[in-house]
């Protein structure tokens, strides 16, 4: 074991820190105008979620809808402006580096923005006096644990990608259905059943049970089965990854 | 002592084209070595597979003793690259992308810091420590990639057409710069299609073209063995039909490009002579140099 992808962690942190104060606003703004505008907004008019106000169930959602934006973010555009415009990860391997340390690094590094995303909501939520206590906390590991998800199934995309064009197809085919068939913004009961069943397999529905769980009490089904299909997503998809960079870079 | 790069009956292969085509040399501990070509002849292949980089389909590589690919990033600890195309991190000032390069040499944070001022003295950017990339000249970037590569204090440096894209007066600069660095004993290989800059720089050179190496030696034994010492380059009007009926019979070998005849003789002077009473040519007399050699090895056509 080496901690060489460390020092690609070291890189990316170092250049967020120049951009932290416009980047920690985005982070605490943007879910601060979703939670106000539609929590409090269209929670007037639904009322309450499975017995609580909409906003609660919204901002359990929220915790993992902008986990995965923002993983999503780094590691598709951020890491492919890198990898193919920057040719920053091609400079790298000219050093004692491998293209394995470079994406296990990216892929760390997309998971901790992610979660530092994830933490400015948690911090949003106990301002608003919708999150109590020391227990919310719980959910940090797991919206980590979300961030490696989505970001190695991200990383698949940005290392087969030509250019940038190609992220659309994610967007529309992959990452929007699932953001509607995740019980983020509302819940799977109303849906049909046929389609219920495609949560099963949705990473973003099971990171939105297990936050729930954590931060509101809420039934969690199966949190060892949903702990391990997040954490098979993300492994395999940082395998598969690391597999088509090398084809990629070492031609 | 053994030898710092050994290469031996390199193949590789991209889809069905071969790109490098089983050739073989070494490069001893000191020397500055050249790989001349024109475009498309391999030379940047052969110098990704010495660093493992890409994989080669055949052959075996020793860089530092080291098996290339398989020990190759334990190999480049002892070797610099300077590539083709700046890849300089934008994201970094002039003086942290030194600072990050020495971090993934598992330098710590102060030995990092040690080793960034005399570099960017030695690269001419001590004002410019705090400059962002961008702003930096194509010269200033060669510079500071060229200084970046040297943050480990490297045995053996690899330049892939160090001045492609300089002007003349950084193309100097570069060049003094490599001349110290073959004086501090580093081994050298570079790439260039620029026969001045081998001629200048490399005690040992090979010719590769269509992925084979066609000649090998130092540039004076080349220049001396390959090629007649005289060059005389006429141009005018109807120079074709004056090179075949005057030319022809006064020199040892005759080459047409457009509207110039390239004359290569033992000596000049018959051919001066009979330039004489013509009018409507020059004529330029000069020594030949290795690009006569080149071009009498490569041909005259276009590579792309």
């Amino acid at each position: 074991m080496n901690f060489r992808f460390l020092h690609i962690v070291e890189r990316n942190f170092l250049v967020w820190r120049k951009l932290m104060i416009p980047s920690l606003t985005t982070n605490l703004a943007d879910p601060l105008f979703y939670l106000v505008g539609f929590g409090f907004g269209i929670g007037s008019l639904v009322g309450t979620v499975n017995g609580r106000p909409y906003v609660e169930f919204l901002a359990g959602g929220m915790l993992c809808y902008s986990t995965l934006n923002s993983a999503t973010a780094e590691a598709l555009y951020s890491a492919f402006s890198r990898l193919k415009m920057q040719r920053t990860w091609e400079g790298i391997l000219h050093a004692p580096m491998t293209v394995a340390d470079i994406v296990l690094g990216e892929w760390l590094w997309a998971a901790i923005k992610a979660v530092l995303s994830g933490s400015a909501i948690l911090l949003i939520m106990y301002a608003f006096n919708i999150a109590h206590g020391f227990r919310p906390l719980a959910v940090l590991p797991v919206l980590f644990l979300l961030g490696l998800c989505v970001a190695g199934l991200a990383l698949v995309m940005t290392t087969i990608a030509k250019g940038f064009d190609f992220f659309a197809y994610y967007f529309t085919l992959v990452l929007t259905p699932m953001s509607f068939l995740s019980g983020v913004f509302f819940p799977l009961q109303s849906l049909p059943l046929s389609v219920q069943k495609i949560a099963l397999v949705l990473p973003l529905a099971h990171a939105a049970q297990l936050s729930r769980g954590l931060v509101f009490g809420d039934d969690m089904p199966h949190p060892g089965w949903s702990l391990l299909l997040l954490a098979v997503y993300g492994i395999v998809g940082v395998v598969v990854s690391i597999r088509i960079a090398t084809q990629r870079l070492h031609r | 002592m053994s030898s710092m790069l050994s290469v031996d009956t390199l193949t590789k292969r991209y889809d069905d084209r071969i790109v490098v085509d089983g050739i073989s040399f070494t490069v001893e501990p000191g020397e500055c070595f050249g790989i001349l070509g024109p475009n498309g002849a391999g030379k940047t292949t052969t110098l990704r597979c010495c660093l493992g980089l890409s994989v080669p389909d055949g052959g075996h590589i020793t860089l530092c003793g080291l098996d290339v690919p398989g020990q190759a990033r334990t190999a480049r600890y002892r070797a610099g690259v300077v590539p083709q195309f700046d890849n300089l991190d934008p994201d970094f000032t002039v003086e942290e992308n030194l600072l990050m390069w020495a971090r993934y040499f598992e330098f710590s944070k102060a030995e990092a810091r040690a080793r960034v001022p005399r570099l960017l003295e030695m690269a001419g950017l001590q004002d410019r420590s705090k400059a962002k990339i961008e702003t930096l000249s194509g010269g200033m970037k060669r510079r500071l990639t060229i200084a970046r590569a040297l943050i480990n204090d490297p045995d053996v440096l690899f330049l892939d057409e160090p001045t492609t894209g300089l002007d003349p007066q950084a193309r100097h600069l570069v060049w003094d710069g490599l001349k110290r660095l073959t004086k501090d004993g580093k081994t050298l290989v570079l790439t260039t299609h620029f026969m001045d800059e081998a001629e200048r720089l490399c005690d040992r050179l090979c010719i590769m073209d269509a992925g084979k190496i066609i000649v090998e030696g130092s540039p004076r034994v080349l220049i001396d063995t390959l090629i007649e010492p005289v060059v005389v380059e006429v141009y005018g009007e109807d120079i074709a039909g004056w090179a075949e009926t005057t030319a022809r019979p006064l020199v040892d070998r005759l080459e047409m490009t457009g509207e110039t005849a390239f004359c290569y003789a033992q000596s000049a002077e018959p051919l001066l002579a009979s330039i004489g009473y013509q009018t409507g040519l020059r004529a330029m007399r000069r020594a030949a140099n290795l690009e006569d050699v080149f071009i009498k090895l490569t041909g005259r056509d276009i590579r792309d």
